[in-house]
């Protein structure tokens, strides 16, 4: 199995490492340190404190929601609380970063290690182990395109809180990466610590890439920034992985840089080589008293945690006899997981899976609805398989029936009766029909009578001429019986 | 009419209360001697319509019987403090004309109480000086001058302007801030009283920042009781400020008068400076004497690690003021020159907007964070920094209740007569009042005599943590034995 991750180069077998730093945006109504909005969208310097802006004589002061906000996401991640961390600055010019600094945490993050169970579509499990997370400010926006010689600086996102979550370099291919940032973005979106909404920038990733002879050190790596599309940075980290290879594999080095991204090319180019790198001259930030926690506040968030995706696959698993293919399936979004449970409700957990998996799912992409917009409510669901458990429905009608609901809404046991789509059950209706069928195509019982497997002519015209409404079961009976099988 | 600017802030507060007098004509005095005074420099701003005008509100709420503990009083503003709407500039080219649409929060409760500003005071550039003479606006002269000599003084700093502006009465008490000394040496320098409260004790909301961990607001005044009364309304807590302590503030000026019975006062060895001026040892000899026959306890005691302090300080702050005074980049408000790209303004605002000292802080504390050098210098401050807390710690719990120290190791000295050539030469102007600040303590400078050339002296009390009563108590002993030392006009 771990074989399969190796990458083939020219002089044998590679092995690819990975390690990621994922930027969350802390969900919470207003900034890190100031009372300013943090609401997506407003208009440019819309969301601006006097802090944000970094008057002389302003001072932060801590959004305790935050603070809550990522102590959740630790225990989420399985991870080390530390009831006293330190608020740094990191210090650097831009103009989209007003203080100058940046407050972050360095050497003391308010969560420490934890992990992160990954499962692969293989349907092997890996453990992700997670170095820290801490919580910083955003820095704001700076918009090149509205001026021919001058930029504009936009503040809005200036202090907004991020969690930035660091993976240990345990990632060994581009699968693996992908598989964690989902299960991880899936996570934080149980929590409700982060909407995970990657196309607003709510989640981008940092990706540490390099490439070693297997069982060999790590070798050096590179560091792609910014990258806020989880299939972009499957293509990323195959590229990056391939063009160290090739460098190494030709006689040369890796030389320790960042790299960006570029979709359009499929590739990955040189930003900034170590030697460029900033001395961010880190240093406690006199501004903020260190941030203490008491067990009692961790215990009570502990406490009020959710079901999260793991225990909700197991217990899917144990409790409903999902197989575990369609558990991870169900447990991806909490939206996705809250929908099945209520149709599974009182019902076959199996058939509710199956619909909910391939004809609800299949439906919202055709569309392009989420389940939360789903034109067909879970009750609504529960009563078409309501419909098919009693057999007043056969599964083929359920689909035509679901069909209508989608797109004309109504109860699905009245839609049925309205429109007079009950399967058939009473033989003498349809007796007459197989009767007919026999006498007028001898050689098809014959050949039926040769091979069973014939027979299924026989109920595809039987449903056929009954408008599908026919019960199959009754069906097969009654041809069983007058073909003489 | 000039009569008015020689009472004391209490004595103008009583008169006012009783009618015997209006903030109107009060204050009309004052904006009077200011004019007069511009030779000094005190000022930056003079706010004479705001002045009146909030005089004359006084005056309406003091004829109704109503008005707070600072009703109709006059007072000056360093330069420092944001005021809404009035130009604050922390004497700096890089805020040229910078308005604040805020108000610091220690300035909105002088103006709650009643208080009226007269203008905004001269201080060194961002407080980084103990002459006034880094200021933008140029060196502040001292209302002392050497008997019978015309060379013009400094005030001290970085609160020269504050100070010079009440030892020449031109208000009837100023706000100041200390970050290492800039209370407490300009007091000194200018025979005025000056307290640097416990770190904590007032807001940092809204002043100008130089060194976070170190910055105090605190008044000067022309008498201990009128620090007193200033310091109650400065003080309290801000929950903007999350280093700003929530304790009550205590009525202050009832420790005026308090007997020091028992006391014990320690005598801190190290503060005892080879080459010390005799007249420096002979002042502290001379308030030993007094605390003594006031009722206190003299107590012999060590504070080792004062030898660090010092250089301990000129890392801790200078490092703090790098990054606080990153902001002044050009980008959103203030000085902006143009350069080629972004660094290129970055460097041509900052090269142009800040002055000299500024730049050499910025630079040294840049320098002591950069990786490589962040453990031997930075983290090795804040080790030194603890130890100098821990001793006086140690005092204390000794049952030590306030130390008794020189304010400054000389009088004031000539405008450009220090740190031309070594910058040193300056900073040791603030050997006796860093460790307060380093351990976050209060500490407070009273006049206590003058040297052969007649000008003041002033000694320091150190307290224990949100003590500033015993501080006024003891402060008001020493004030009574010396006397006032009142500067004669000359300008």
């Amino acid at each position: 199995m771990t074989t399969s991750k190796l990458i083939k180069g020219a002089t044998g077998d590679w092995e690819v490492v990975i390690g990621m730093e994922v930027h969350a945006q802390v969900t919470s109504k207003s900034k890190l340190f100031s009372g300013a909005s943090t609401e997506f969208g407003g208009a440019p310097n819309s969301h601006v404190s006097l802090v944000d802006a970094a008057m002389p004589g302003m001072l932060p002061v801590i959004n305790e929601e935050c603070v809550r906000q990522a102590v959740r996401t630790g225990l989420g991640l399985k991870a080390k609380i530390n009831l006293r961390s330190v608020f740094d600055r990191k210090n650097y010019f831009y103009p989209d970063l007003p203080q100058g600094y940046q407050i972050s945490q360095y050497k003391q993050p308010v969560v420490g290690e934890g992990e992160v169970v990954v499962d692969l579509d293989s349907g092997e499990a890996v453990s992700i182990g997670i170095e820290r997370l801490h919580l910083e400010q955003d820095a704001g926006k700076s918009v090149h395109d509205r001026h021919p010689s001058m930029s504009a600086v936009d503040l809005n996102r200036s202090g907004v809180a991020l969690m930035e979550i660091v993976s240990k370099p345990d990632l060994r291919s581009s699968e693996e990466a992908m598989a964690f940032l989902t299960k991880l973005r899936s996570i934080l979106r149980y929590l409700g610590t982060c909407d995970g909404d990657m196309e607003k920038g709510s989640l981008r990733a940092d990706v540490n890439v390099s490439v070693r002879r297997p069982g060999e050190p790590f070798g050096t790596r590179c560091e792609i920034k910014n990258m806020n599309s989880i299939r972009f940075i499957g293509q990323a980290i195959e590229h990056e992985a391939r063009r160290q290879i090739e460098i190494i594999e030709d006689g040369g080095t890796i030389d320790q840089e960042t790299r960006l991204f570029d979709p359009g090319k499929g590739e990955t180019r040189s930003m900034r080589s170590k030697e460029e790198a900033h001395d961010y001259r880190y240093f406690p930030d006199p501004d903020l008293l260190p941030l203490e926690l008491s067990e009692d506040m961790v215990g009570t968030l502990q406490a009020a945690l959710p079901e999260l995706p793991d225990e909700k696959k197991t217990r899917f698993i144990r409790e409903l006899g999902l197989s575990a293919y369609d558990a991870s399936h169900l447990v991806a979004e909490r939206d996705t997981a809250d929908y099945f449970e209520a149709v599974a409700n009182g019902r076959d957990a199996k058939l509710a899976a199956n619909w909910v998996i391939n004809e609800l799912n299949g439906r919202l992409n055709k569309d392009g609805h989420d389940i939360v917009s789903s034109p067909v409510s879970a009750a609504q669901l529960g009563g078409i398989l309501d419909l098919i458990g009693d057999k007043t429905i056969s599964g083929k009608i359920a689909k035509d029936l679901f069909e209508i609901i989608w797109t004309e809404g109504g109860d699905p046991r009245e839609v049925v009766k309205a429109r007079g789509m009950a399967q058939v059950t009473d033989l003498s209706a349809i007796g007459g029909i197989v009767d007919d069928l026999v006498a007028k195509n001898p050689d098809k019982v014959e050949q039926a009578k040769a091979n069973p497997k014939a027979m299924m002519w026989f109920v595809g015209q039987v449903m056929k001429a009954s408008g599908g409404k026919a019960s199959p079961q009754a069906v097969n009976d009654l041809l069983k019986t007058k073909l003489g099988l | 009419m000039t009569e008015l600017t020689t009472l004391t802030l209490a004595e103008a507060r009583d008169r006012l209360r009783k009618k015997e007098l209006s903030s109107a004509e009060l204050t009309a005095a004052h904006v009077s001697a200011i004019e007069k005074a511009r030779s000094l420099n005190a000022f930056v701003l003079e706010t004479p319509e705001q002045a009146t005008a909030m005089a004359e509100a006084s005056d309406a709420r003091l004829a109704k019987g109503e008005g707070g503990p600072l009703e109709g009083i006059p007072l000056a503003i360093k330069d420092l403090f944001c005021t809404k709407g009035v130009r604050t500039t922390a004497c700096s080219h890089i805020l040229d004309n910078f308005v604040p649409t805020y108000e610091s929060t220690v300035t909105s409760q002088l103006w709650r109480d009643g208080a009226v500003m007269l203008g905004k005071t001269n201080n060194d550039e961002f407080a980084m000086g103990s002459s006034n003479e880094t200021s933008y606006f140029g060196p502040v002269q001292s209302p002392w001058r050497r008997k019978g000599l015309n060379a013009p003084l400094v005030p001290g700093g970085s609160s020269g302007g504050s100070a010079a502006a009440v030892a020449a009465q031109l208000c009837l008490g100023a706000t100041a801030t200390d970050t290492g000394g800039s209370i407490r040496q300009p007091a000194a320098f200018t025979g005025t009283v000056g307290i640097k409260p416990t770190y904590g004790r007032c807001s940092r909301w809204g002043i100008v920042a130089f060194a976070s961990s170190l910055d105090q607001a605190g008044p000067m005044a022309k008498t201990v009781r009128d620090a007193a009364i200033m310091l109650r309304s400065m003080a309290g807590p801000d929950a903007k400020d999350t280093t700003c302590v929530d304790l009550p503030v205590p009525e202050y000026e009832a420790a005026i008068g308090r007997s020091v019975k028992g006391l014990r006062i320690g005598i801190p060895k190290e503060y005892r400076l080879d080459g010390m001026p005799a007249e420096i040892e002979k002042i502290w000899q001379q308030g030993r004497e007094w605390l003594k026959a006031a009722g206190a306890e003299l107590v012999d005691v060590s504070l080792p690690h004062t030898k660090y302090a010092l250089p301990a300080y000129y890392i801790v702050a200078p490092a703090e003021a790098s990054s606080n005074l990153a902001r002044y980049d050009g980008v959103r408000y203030g000085l902006r020159v143009d350069g080629k790209d972004i660094t290129g303004m970055y460097e041509a605002t900052r090269a142009a907007g800040f002055g000299g000292e500024v730049r050499r802080r910025v630079m040294i504390g840049t320098y002591v964070l950069s990786a490589g050098y962040y453990d031997a210098y930075y983290l090795r401050a804040q080790k030194v920094r603890t130890l100098i807390k821990r001793d006086f710690e140690q005092c204390f719990a000794q049952g030590v209740h306030a130390m008794l120290t020189p304010a400054t190791p000389s009088a004031s000295f000539g405008i450009g007569e220090k740190g031309g050539a070594d910058p040193v030469e300056m900073y040791l102007n603030d050997v006796f009042t860093v460790t307060v600040n380093m351990a976050g303590l209060p500490g407070i400078a009273v006049p206590a005599g003058s040297d052969a050339q007649g000008l003041p002296l002033g000694l320091q009390l150190i307290g224990r943590p949100f003590d500033e009563e015993t501080l006024f108590a003891l402060g008001e002993v020493i004030e009574q034995a010396a006397g006032r030392f009142v500067a004669q006009p000359w300008w």
